[in-house]
């Protein structure tokens, strides 16, 4: 038996970890992603309440055609458009398109390559990236680290923030978060490639030894 | 198109590359750039511990309140 089957024989015994160990999972995502459709904490957390609810009355027709996550998050995610429509609110995708607008904006400071004109490696590194190798787990994997890389990601724009965290934090393939929020797998890689990059650059001012 | 690739043209292309989604031709540039380049070498190992890092992390502790609504629900939902 899978854990992904384990789990739902035990949710649908009713068994209350089984349940609790599911919404500490996914319950902050699920509001995280209703805000990108209703800008509204409130109704958000109401949306993500409303789907754990579809989700219990749901077990018994879950067929496993998809894994029990993508179906949770799409089960938020028409939630989440119905609530948006019936208020006549438009989504409002202006975040989605500052985002992509901003696609052929570099993601790395362009002072840090020689000029294009350089008559020595032109476009090249000005100064090499140090490598993290020799950077030791414990600091890597330091509380004052992860919280660095948690306010990173909270700083985002939010399509860019909602992409990496389905992506790098709930492992969703790219396929899944395409679907759920009905974007270009193009687009889906923009955003990811943008949040990542951002990450990177604060990590790498934190972890930079002194020189 | 250069034929060879510049360290500022990879580092816009490594989301792509890792996820496995660049054309043959673009790909080959990319990895004959990284084997003679230890900047780039290090950028990409950067994002790779990026994605890393943010795997590791765990969602923020749902409030008390959030946890009493949640179990609530639970509980009503297992009467029915």
């Amino acid at each position: 038996m899978t854990v992904e089957t384990s789990l739902l024989q035990s949710l649908r015994d009713g068994d209350v970890d089984a349940f609790t160990w599911l919404v500490e999972q996914y319950h902050t995502s699920l509001v995280r992603l209703a805000r990108i459709y209703v800008h509204n904490t409130v109704i958000a957390e109401e949306l993500a309440q409303e789907t754990w609810l579809a989700v219990l009355q749901g077990l018994d027709r879950f067929e496993g055609r998809s894994s029990l996550k993508t179906w949770i998050f799409s089960i938020l995610t028409n939630k989440a458009k119905t609530r948006s429509q019936r208020e006549n609110r438009s989504v409002s995708y202006t975040d989605l398109e500052e985002s992509l607008h901003a696609s052929h904006e570099p993601t790395v400071d362009p002072s840090r390559f020689n000029s294009p004109a350089a008559e020595r490696l032109p476009n090249h590194w000005a100064v090499n990236p140090v490598s993290w190798e020799g950077i030791p787990e414990e600091i890597l994997l330091s509380q004052e680290t992860m919280n660095l890389v948690r306010q990173a990601i909270n700083e985002l724009p939010e399509h860019q923030r909602t992409v990496i965290t389905l992506r790098d934090m709930n492992e969703l393939s790219s396929q899944e978060i395409c679907n759920i929020l009905g974007i270009s797998e193009t687009n889906q890689r923009v955003l990811l490639h943008r949040a990542r990059a951002s990450v990177r650059q604060t990590l790498e001012e934190h972890l930079q030894p002194e020189t | 198109m250069d034929e060879k690739m510049a360290c500022k043209e990879l580092v816009e292309l490594v989301t792509e590359y890792l996820e496995g989604n660049l054309p043959d031709e673009t790909r080959l540039r990319f990895e004959q750039h990284l084997s003679g380049c230890a900047g780039c070498t290090a950028y990409l190992e950067q994002m790779r511990q990026t994605i890393r890092l943010t795997g590791r992390l765990r969602e923020e502790s749902l409030t008390p309140q959030q946890q009493d609504e949640l179990l609530k629900l639970f509980r009503d939902w297992k009467k029915a």
